[in-house]
């Protein structure tokens, strides 16, 4: 566990202030009172929103298993009679849903697992070396986070046409390693400006050269940190949807998202169909964050505070 | 960031450490900035004042494509929806995502149950994480003229009146894109204000409560000043989102009906990909880029210029 000493060094100030007494005393004069009324209509205000939030996905829930004849009978509000799953199998064919999911997955794994790699390495020149002219680097990442992708489109549209990247999967890859690659190496070299030199001190005495310091000391006392980044990562690239649609046509290589919106706008599919397809769509996102919900709820709350 | 600023004399005690060799660990990622962003943004300036089809070799034509710029009334048509996309992505959520946080947080979560407001804050941000294909798909139906779910509500309820054809008429078109961005967007400030607050000793409230000071006036007097700096990083990342949003317009209503939902990034994809007037399409992006860059700069100034205020 000595590795878990610079982690709660790193950890900010404010969450030592809170020692537990305070909460503690807060909680039992919490229940001390009676609630009054704008507590209770404060309760039903939040919750309303959240049914009126949540409202569209439960519908694309229970029109998905609807058969066409209960729609055109009862409507987009009743319940469903009965199990139907021909509208899910109908979508699974017509956009060949495994390959699609399959591109979507290998685009995202490969920016999550590459856009961190190229952030450690940025942030270690930048936030551990502190290079000269740092700042000026710095700025050269954040722009490439701000700047918008249409600005960016053509050109690189005639240079991976040129290289043969286009319409592959390496050409989203290589892009979005790099945008999203940008971000992390911003969020890094601070998370890495503030690492204990007291331990690069110990491991450049222990005789370990520059690069085993960086996997062996940097690398893993990050790591949860890296964690969260590989998931925002992930999550972001299986989103995005201007670069996919522009580079990849050929239905073989299409993400989950332009398979979907490709296949909305070229025939017209009867509701259970629409709704079957909202719900395989959403199905690996909801999957995926309800695995990694800790990791990002860490981690939204360490980005915040940064 | 504080930390950031480590003494002088640590950095050298790592020994046999020159700053000289961490350029290396610089080289792939500063290759790979400056060919997929450096030169592809410089080459698209340099787009805007040519000619070009995309087949044929650019022509240097000079100003001529920015002087259309400025004439374009669809140009300057496709920036006034951009101020419809930033009230419906940064103003209504973050002042919604404001009063939910702090609801949250003051009210349910100190008053009710903490796991009570931690589910409430999952619901509110599933829309973040929905794929915004699916996300205009199931907008899309719930929004159809004929059979969708608002027009059967509607319906339901007596309110036949209202029942329209949403994403179909050049009237609604804009405001219901507008309506969905404001779904998609509240989970985001509710989320980062939420995480904020932990940062607020909960007794500041107990202990203004206490001096009788009501909801409204511990939220302006605690929450606003508390979290000011995830305010305004919350608003210039939506402000700048806004400007660039293109997903919502193209699967919902691909700018139509007519020009009425047109926004500046789905004018360029248009202009490269369907007209083929890349040169201009160029030229709006540039634009886009410029404003987005001021705006983006303009943020970060009036920021710093307020923690020095405070400092003083």
């Amino acid at each position: 566990m000595s590795l878990g000493q610079p982690k709660q060094q790193s950890q900010p100030k404010q969450l030592q202030t809170k020692d537990g007494v305070s909460v503690a005393s807060a909680v039992v004069r919490q229940n001390r009172r009676r609630r009054t009324g704008t507590e209770w209509a404060a309760l039903v205000v939040t919750v309303l929103v959240a049914v009126v939030m949540g409202a569209p996905l439960l519908l694309v829930l229970l029109n998905a298993v609807k058969s066409p004849q209960d729609f055109a009978d009862h409507g987009p509000l009743g319940l469903p009679t009965g199990i139907y799953l021909e509208g899910i199998k109908t979508f699974w064919e017509a956009v060949d849903f495994p390959r699609k999911v399959w591109n979507s997955v290998l685009i995202s794994s490969l920016v999550a697992a590459l856009g961190v790699l190229i952030s450690v390495l940025n942030a270690y020149a930048l936030g551990i070396g502190r290079i000269k002219g740092r700042m000026w680097v710095l700025v050269a990442f954040l722009l490439a986070t701000i700047v918008p992708q249409e600005a960016l489109l053509y050109p690189l549209y005639i240079m991976f046409k040129n290289i043969g990247l286009y319409d592959t999967v390496w050409a989203v890859v290589i892009v979005f390693v790099v945008i999203h690659g940008a971000f992390g190496t911003y969020l890094m070299a601070s998370v890495f400006s503030a690492f204990p030199r007291e331990l690069l001190e110990a491991a450049a005495l222990d005789g370990a050269n520059r690069r085993q310091i960086l996997w062996r000391v940097v690398v893993p006392v990050c790591r949860p940190t890296l964690a969260v980044l590989a998931v925002f990562f992930f999550i972001w690239t299986w989103n995005e949807f201007l670069i996919p649609l522009s580079f990849l046509v050929s239905a073989d290589n299409q993400t989950v998202q332009v398979g979907i919106a490709t296949l909305q706008g070229e025939r017209i599919m009867n509701v259970t169909t629409i709704s079957a397809s909202a719900l395989l769509g959403i199905a690996p996102t909801l999957l995926f964050f309800l695995v990694f919900q800790r990791t990002l709820t860490r981690g939204l709350t360490a980005g915040a505070i940064k | 960031m504080t930390k950031g600023q480590a003494p002088e004399r640590s950095r050298a005690a790592v020994k046999g450490q020159s700053q000289a060799g961490y350029w290396l660990y610089l080289i792939p990622g500063a290759v790979l900035l400056t060919a997929i962003i450096v030169v592809p943004l410089f080459w698209n300036v340099y787009l805007s004042f040519t000619r070009y089809r995309g087949i044929r070799p650019p022509v240097w034509i000079g100003l001529e494509n920015w002087q259309e710029l400025f004439r374009d009334s669809a140009f300057w048509a496709s920036f006034q929806h951009s101020i419809v996309m930033v009230v419906a992505m940064v103003i209504l959520p973050t002042g919604i995502g404001l009063i939910l946080a702090s609801l949250l947080f003051d009210l349910v979560g100190r008053r009710f149950n903490g796991k009570v407001a931690g589910l409430l804050r999952a619901v509110y941000y599933l829309p973040q994480i929905l794929p915004i294909a699916i996300a205009a798909i199931v907008v899309g139906w719930i929004l159809r003229p004929e059979d969708g779910a608002l027009n059967d509500l509607l319906s339901a309820v007596g309110l036949e009146s209202l029942q329209h054809n949403w994403l179909g008429s050049p009237d609604t078109a804009l405001l219901s894109i507008g309506a969905v961005l404001v779904w998609i967007q509240i989970g985001y400030p509710v989320v980062v204000f939420m995480s904020a607050l932990q940062r607020i000793d909960p007794q500041l409230y107990e202990a203004a409560e206490l001096d009788g000071a009501n909801w409204f006036q511990r939220f302006r007097a605690i929450t606003l000043s508390g979290i000011r700096p995830e305010i305004f990083v919350v608003v210039l990342t939506c402000t700048v989102a806004a400007l660039k949003v293109f997903g919502p317009v193209y699967t919902l209503t691909r700018g139509g009906p007519g020009d009425s939902t047109v926004v500046p990034s789905y004018y360029t994809y248009t202009e490269f990909f369907t007209a083929q007037r890349v040169g201009y399409g160029a030229t709006i992006a540039t634009a886009l880029t410029v404003v987005v860059l001021l705006i983006a700069v303009f943020f970060v100034r009036a920021q710093f210029r307020l923690a020095e205020q405070e400092e003083a």
